[in-house]
């Protein structure tokens, strides 16, 4: 890359980290389905944006393109300045489970970006030193230093997916994209998540992009959540969140905080097509007063 | 009303479904599975209510196996079998291993070689004797050939499937971290698949054994299935029962290595201790 041209990327998208354009996705099959329709969406550097929204409104299918794991069938994507067309490794990605390689201890998990790079030959003995360096800073950052050598079948769920996180930080990447990674956790071991990921947000001052169901963990996480839509996939509201930039679980019982919740909550409902529940719910109310 | 006392309930026993049982437990039954049927045999035949040409007592099987060791040369039979199973075997290892890794990797592999080898292996490797006493001849080769087309079909599918089990988040968490494909194979695919393969090789290893009587029908004049026929001309059914059970022996201490290999190997593989 030219550095003139690196130069002019850079002004044209100091301030966003992700650039999404008229992005248009449709799954071809026996019959096309369109799964996100006219996505526009700025992403600022070291922002912590949340998706959230019903099922089947393509959530996880724009942050599978932003990780270059889907191809999208129309528009413009750039990330860091650069049109993406494929998966790279400034954007890791955290997934919900089943991620960790089994046969390898915590550390090596977390050193297997390294063992990438290593094999292209352009790493000096002092990059294999800071690696050791980073990685040990990793493993205390998620609270996991004297489980280095363990398997992950011998750590909890909580714990693999800590693992996970430090894996997908070792290579620095610019952006974090998180796939409902802590959906499969119980409620305890999510809030603890909460603010694990909050501190190495603030710490490692990546970029991060989080999918979730959970209308709360989107609240609390985001600075801006992202609300979307399905049939077809696209984005409805986006709410900037009236908290103060460092969060605390007190913060859940805050006034805005709950006012917010509902208000999406109640959006959600609305966008899911789903209308039947209520008069479901009504029937079933007359049928216990009957 | 008196309620009932309020004790500790007895833990679910050993008959519960998918429950657990202890290593000693183990041991017994499995005991108890080997030898009730060695039990049921000495019986059968102590009674004199079978003729000894159909059933043979376990003392004739054993005095059978004592003098086949000491004059006809039952080691060198049981060698040549060996050979030609392992020689069979590792054959089709050696060329099922790198190409069901292919066809595990690759979608278009796998369109081309599946349904091709999906049909050859329902072909019965027993009618394929009279092509290979043509093409390849009577001699070592001819009997390897014949393990090999019964063993090779089967286990090139098997190391596929064992390839593509390998979890889809697994191969996408290498493809956001900057992995090629061929690191991908490498570094994920072949690690992940591991300790199926082996479980692959054992299941087929057993298999390549099924096929030693049937290799040995082309012009043998060795070797455990040869000896086992050449009985069923004399009608020296000790002999049958003997050749019978060493192979199953000697494919029993295969399949134990196979599993103690997996657990050496493999630690990170097994059950949460």
């Amino acid at each position: 890359m030219g550095a003139s041209q690196g130069l002019n990327m850079n002004k044209v998208h100091m301030m966003n980290k992700v650039q999404i354009r008229h992005l248009g996705k449709v799954f071809d099959g026996g019959k096309p389905v369109t799964a996100l329709e006219n996505i526009n969406l700025d992403i600022r550097d070291n922002e912590f944006v949340t998706l959230v929204g019903a099922s089947g409104c393509g959530k996880s299918t724009l942050l599978r393109i932003l990780g270059g794991l889907e191809y999208r069938s129309s528009g413009e994507l750039d990330s860091n300045g650069q049109p993406v067309n494929g998966p790279g490794a400034d954007r890791a990605m955290v997934f919900q489970h089943y991620s960790l390689y089994p046969w390898l201890t915590v550390m090596e998990n977390i050193k297997f970006s390294r063992k990438l790079r290593a094999k292209r030959g352009d790493m000096s003995s002092a990059d294999v030193e800071a690696a050791s360096g980073r990685a040990d800073a990793l493993l205390r950052l998620i609270g996991l230093s004297s489980a280095a050598h363990a398997y992950p079948n011998q750590l909890s769920g909580g714990m693999q997916q800590r693992v996970a996180i430090a894996r997908a930080l070792m290579s620095r990447p610019a952006i974090l994209l998180m796939d409902e990674p802590f959906g499969a956790l119980d409620a305890q071991t999510r809030e603890v998540m909460h603010d694990l990921i909050l501190h190495v947000h603030r710490i490692e001052k990546t970029t991060i992009v989080f999918v979730t169901h959970d209308v709360e963990e989107a609240i609390y996480l985001g600075q801006r959540v992202v609300l979307m839509a399905p049939r077809p996939g696209r984005i409805d509201t986006i709410y900037d969140v009236p908290l103060p930039a460092r969060r605390e679980q007190d913060m859940k019982h805050a006034p805005e905080f709950l006012a917010m919740k509902k208000q999406i909550l109640a959006r959600i409902r609305d966008t899911s097509g789903m209308a039947t529940d209520g008069d479901l719910l009504e029937r079933l109310n007359l049928q216990a007063a009957a | 009303m008196s309620a009932p006392p309020n004790r500790a309930p007895r833990p679910p026993g050993i008959w519960t479904i998918a429950g657990s049982l202890g290593r000693r437990q183990y041991w017994m039954f499995a005991a108890l599975g080997l030898f009730s049927p060695l039990l049921l045999w000495s019986v059968l035949a102590a009674s004199g209510l079978i003729d000894p040409v159909f059933l043979p007592s376990p003392a004739m099987v054993a005095r059978r196996v004592l003098t086949w060791l000491t004059e006809d040369d039952l080691l060198a039979d049981t060698g040549i079998s060996i050979y030609r199973v392992s020689a069979g075997f590792l054959l089709s290892a050696v060329l099922a291993l790198p190409l069901g890794l292919l066809i595990g990797s690759f979608r278009p592999v796998a369109a081309m070689l599946e349904p091709l080898t999906d049909f050859i292996r329902y072909m019965p490797a027993v009618a394929f004797i009279p092509l290979i006493m043509l093409w390849v001849g009577i001699d070592e080769s001819a009997k390897i050939s014949v393990i090999f087309i019964g063993t090779f079909f089967q286990m090139l599918l098997m190391v596929a499937e064992d390839v593509r089990r390998t979890p889809r988040a697994q191969i996408e968490a290498a493809h956001t971290m900057g992995a090629t494909r061929y690191e991908i194979i490498k570094l994920v695919l072949l690690p992940s698949a591991k300790p199926a393969l082996l479980d692959t090789l054992r299941v087929t290893m057993g298999w390549a054994w099924t096929y030693l009587v049937v290799a040995e029908l082309v012009a043998a004049n060795s070797g455990l299935g040869y000896s086992i026929l050449k009985a069923q001309r004399f009608l020296k059914t000790d002999t049958i029962f003997a050749g019978i059970i060493l192979i199953g022996l000697i494919g029993l201490v295969m399949d134990q290595g196979f599993r103690w290999l997996h657990r050496r190997l493999f630690p990170w593989a097994q059950a949460r201790a």
